[in-house]
């Protein structure tokens, strides 16, 4: 194809999505549209693959059988949730193979929330809380994007994450209504995972540097910092009402922007976390790769039972 | 090493009895068998459906959008196959 031809196709197809149509996996696209998608989606998959192990953690320690079920069915979703993205990322030509490679090698991301330790009972309250409550900020936008197949995925992900908060809101309510040092434990929850949840919405608009493309493309709606102003208004009365308090001491109610003023948030702490130096970034990969490795022969056992069964048949049918 | 891949399935659900099966989405397995048994815990996990479908992906042979103007573009201009193409008296209330 001539330069001349790319650039018309490229104009059809930014009409087609300001149009509001949908680009399904075997129309035409731009190299950098399959591209952005495959690093975008198969980042999403990874951090709720990675999501599965700072709750996992303590799914054997659930204070009740009604905590016990609750976390069970939200990890069991979170691998669903990886496996609809995966898939859906696959139809970009990728195999679920690579995918793969590039998380257990540290080529491609996940969210840097979950290389934080979960100490506490307290912590998976917080989690479903905060990061859930920041999860779904994030991606209901998404629901509406232009790929089609990230769309559909999206649709059945934000669904089924609105159980995912208020099981943790309501882990929070009961420890912040307990004893006192259960009051304690939740305030601790807060006080370690309000920032990170901050930086989950993304760094800074200034900072953010696939924005205007991503917008463009309706992988975003809004910048991260309208989300995380959001998020704050959304959650500070939430922990008003439970008698928790926000660790932020500039955080105040702004009556003209009609929205909270909060502090500087530690930025270093967020790229530190991303270049692989937060405290559970070793951690995390070394139990997903273990994992991995450790499943090898079983997969290779399904497999060879598949073709062994497959042989039988064709000789049968001889 | 792998000796293999396990291959991509697509799954179709029936949602409920009167409905037709739709796609869900794809998942990987070794054999049909454990393609259904994972699309039941993948694609079901809420009462999502009654009935499913796999089938391998590589089965599936599809119409290439580049050809979207030969396949269905002809059917635009035949209007005469819809009712409102066909005049009818002012007396007849219902056809």
């Amino acid at each position: 194809m001539s330069e001349e031809q790319i650039k018309n196709l490229e104009a059809q197809f930014e009409e087609r999505i300001a149009r509001d149509e949908k680009i399904e996996p075997k129309d035409w696209m731009p190299e950098k549209y399959r591209q952005t998608h495959i690093r975008q989606m198969s980042q999403h998959a990874h951090s709720e693959i990675v999501g599965m192990l700072p709750e996992g953690n303590w799914i054997t320690r659930a204070p009740s059988l009604r905590r016990k079920v609750a976390l069970l069915a939200k990890v069991q979703d979170e691998a669903g949730h990886g496996l609809y993205l995966y898939s859906a990322t696959e139809t970009l030509g990728v195999s679920r193979d690579e995918l793969y490679e590039q998380l257990h090698s540290g080529k491609a991301k996940y969210s840097s929330i979950f290389n934080y330790p979960t100490v506490t009972w307290a912590d998976m309250g917080a989690i479903g809380w905060l990061v859930d409550g920041a999860a779904i900020i994030n991606q209901v936008p998404l629901c509406s994007t232009s790929f089609g197949p990230y769309a559909r995925a999206m649709v059945r992900v934000c669904k089924e994450e609105s159980f995912h908060q208020r099981q943790g809101y309501e882990i929070m309510i009961k420890l912040a209504n307990g004893t006192p040092e259960q009051k304690a434990m939740a305030q601790d929850a807060l006080n370690r995972w309000w920032w990170p949840s901050l930086m989950m919405l993304g760094p800074t608009d200034a900072e953010s540097i696939h924005t205007e493309q991503s917008m463009k493309w309706k992988l975003k709606r809004k910048s991260n910092d309208e989300l995380r102003q959001q998020f704050i208004d959304q959650t500070v009365p939430q922990a008003d009402l439970i008698g928790l308090t926000i660790p932020d001491p500039d955080l105040k109610w702004n009556e003209e922007r009609q929205s909270y003023d909060f502090g500087d948030i530690n930025w270093d702490e967020f790229w530190q976390v991303v270049k692989g130096h937060g405290p559970c970034n070793k951690e995390r990969m070394k139990a997903r790769v273990g994992a991995w490795e450790r499943g090898e022969w079983v997969r290779d056992a399904a497999m060879a039972y598949a073709e062994k069964q497959q042989e039988r048949r064709e000789k049968q049918a001889v | 090493m792998a000796t293999k891949n396990w291959p991509l399935w697509e799954v179709f659900v029936r949602s409920k009895n009167g409905l037709e099966h739709r796609h869900f989405g794809s998942l990987h397995a070794a054999d049909a068998e454990m393609a259904l048994e994972n699309a039941r815990d993948v694609y079901t996990r809420r009462n999502e459906g009654v009935s499913i479908w796999v089938v391998e992906s590589k089965h599936i042979t599809a119409s290439n959008p580049e050809h979207n103007g030969e396949l269905f573009e002809p059917a635009q201009d035949k209007v005469y196959r819809h009712p409102t193409f066909y005049d009818l008296p002012d007396e007849v209330k219902h056809m």
